[in-house]
């Protein structure tokens, strides 16, 4: 069965036809193009694939694209505002947050979720809050050490702040 | 891993939901979250060829007391849980456990529903709602029906609930003031528990002890419960809980650690609860 969905994804409409077994990280890499989110494990454990729906942080391998229909969703390009990278973004840069890369799109989506719900976590909280996302290079201290230079620097950032918002407006989170 | 085809429906209401699945019959299956089912669907061990989609329904979102039962919409995600103050009050036992389901990400799509129908015995819910004395309410063609906890986990994966019925309510007594203990053992912090233990005070002298992982279906230990009621202490009582239980051996622990481990969760449940030593 085929379905005509339309979703909100980085603020733009987007209007296609999809297979009911399509799973939502496919349309954001394979249809939108928008290869910031990656594929890690395929199975709900590692968390590369993490997207903002509705304004909570999800695991994009564990939703169909025909179940997010009418949803609004934020990925990792959708991060930084008018050419800014969002504190979040900016605190992994300034921290050296990564190494190889790869998880963290999950580790930007899923710590901006955390800044949502808790503003101003201490580093037990941002560990607990992260235990969703997989990182086989640092360790994990300058992931924390990241997140926490974005809570002294200004959160989450103008476009996951307006994202969240357009949800809460809806009841939806 | 992509799920084999299906066609996938979004139910607008109980009534579209339970048509849907009268029509198509053993070929439909319900999807909430989705986080137990879609899994199971990319390793291809479910293959329903219709998807009734009723992860939005309003008419699962209810949350509320009444007159000392706590009455929960079976598509109440673990987040709507985790942060109801009022559930926290009334049933902290509930509130903490699902606190420890998978992760935040899986606690904002994952429901109790959905966890109480998929049946897994190493999953969190289906335990603490056994020591809880929950009762099920599903929805059939010929009206509700409800089901005791003890009477609903049949098998592994397997519940009494038939195929055309839909899980829509999960009733819980609230025990206010009672003490209580959530003791989950895992490797890694998402991991699934290599076992758990769930102690709820019922009354002046009575514990509900509930097992995660010790065998197909969550388990009272009824034995650490009688030994309790006649006066034991806490390490006395916990020696009894292998009785009755068919722990499985895998990655996570042989049948042998997962006994060991059984026996001091139960020990340190029941000193956290206020048993004596």
């Amino acid at each position: 069965m085929r379905h005509d969905v339309t979703l909100r994804v980085n603020g733009v409409q987007t209007d296609d036809t999809v297979e009911s077994r399509q799973l939502l990280v496919h349309y954001l890499r394979d249809t939108l193009g928008l290869t910031g989110t990656h594929v890690g494990c395929d199975s709900s454990n590692c968390g590369a694939c993490t997207v903002l729906l509705d304004g909570l942080a999800v695991k994009s391998c564990t939703v169909f694209t025909a179940a997010a229909d009418g949803t609004d969703v934020l990925t990792v390009e959708g991060l930084a505002s008018d050419g800014e990278m969002s504190p979040v973004q900016e605190g992994f840069r300034q921290c050296h947050g990564l190494q190889c890369g790869y998880c963290t799109p999950g580790m930007l989506m899923s710590a901006t979720g955390l800044l949502l719900d808790v503003p101003e976590p201490d580093s037990d909280e941002i560990r607990t809050g992260l235990e969703g996302n997989l990182c086989r290079c640092t360790g994990y201290q300058m992931i924390v050490e990241s997140v926490s230079w974005a809570v002294e620097h200004g959160g989450v950032g103008a476009a996951a702040r307006s994202h969240a918002d357009r949800a809460a407006a809806a009841g939806l989170r | 891993m992509i799920p084999a085809g299906f066609d996938y429906i979004r139910a607008t209401s109980l009534d579209h939901a339970a048509a849907l699945l009268a029509e198509h019959d053993d070929d439909a299956k319900l999807m909430a979250g989705g986080h137990s089912l879609i899994p199971l669907m990319k390793y291809r061990l479910a293959a329903p060829s219709v998807l009734v989609d009723i992860g939005g329904l309003s008419e699962l979102r209810m949350l509320e007391t009444d007159g000392g039962v706590f009455r929960l919409g079976a598509g109440l995600r673990y987040r709507d849980l985790e942060r109801s103050a009022e559930l926290r009050e009334q049933l902290p036992l509930l509130a903490h456990a699902v606190s420890t389901v998978g992760d935040r990400q899986v606690r904002a799509r994952g429901t109790i529903g959905g966890a109480v129908m998929h049946g897994d015995p190493a999953a969190d819910v289906p335990a603490v709602l056994l020591a809880l004395e929950a009762t099920f309410v599903l929805r059939g063609k010929d009206g509700d029906r409800e089901v005791a906890a003890a009477d609903f986990f049949v098998d592994f994966w397997q519940t009494a609930a038939e195929p055309d019925e839909i899980l829509v309510e999960i009733r819980v007594p609230t025990r206010p003031g009672r003490s209580w203990s959530y003791q989950k053992f895992r490797q890694r912090s998402q991991d699934w528990a290599t076992v758990g233990v769930a102690v709820q005070q019922l009354d002046d002298s009575g514990y509900a002890v509930a097992l995660v992982n010790m065998g197909p279906v969550p388990l009272r230990a009824t034995e650490v419960e009688q030994a309790l009621a006649d006066g034991a202490d806490a390490s006395t009582a916990a020696a009894r809980v292998g009785a009755g239980t068919a722990p499985p051996s895998d990655v996570r622990g042989d049948a042998e650690y997962r006994a060991h481990l059984a026996e001091v969760l139960t020990a340190t449940a029941l000193t956290e609860v206020g048993v004596g030593g």
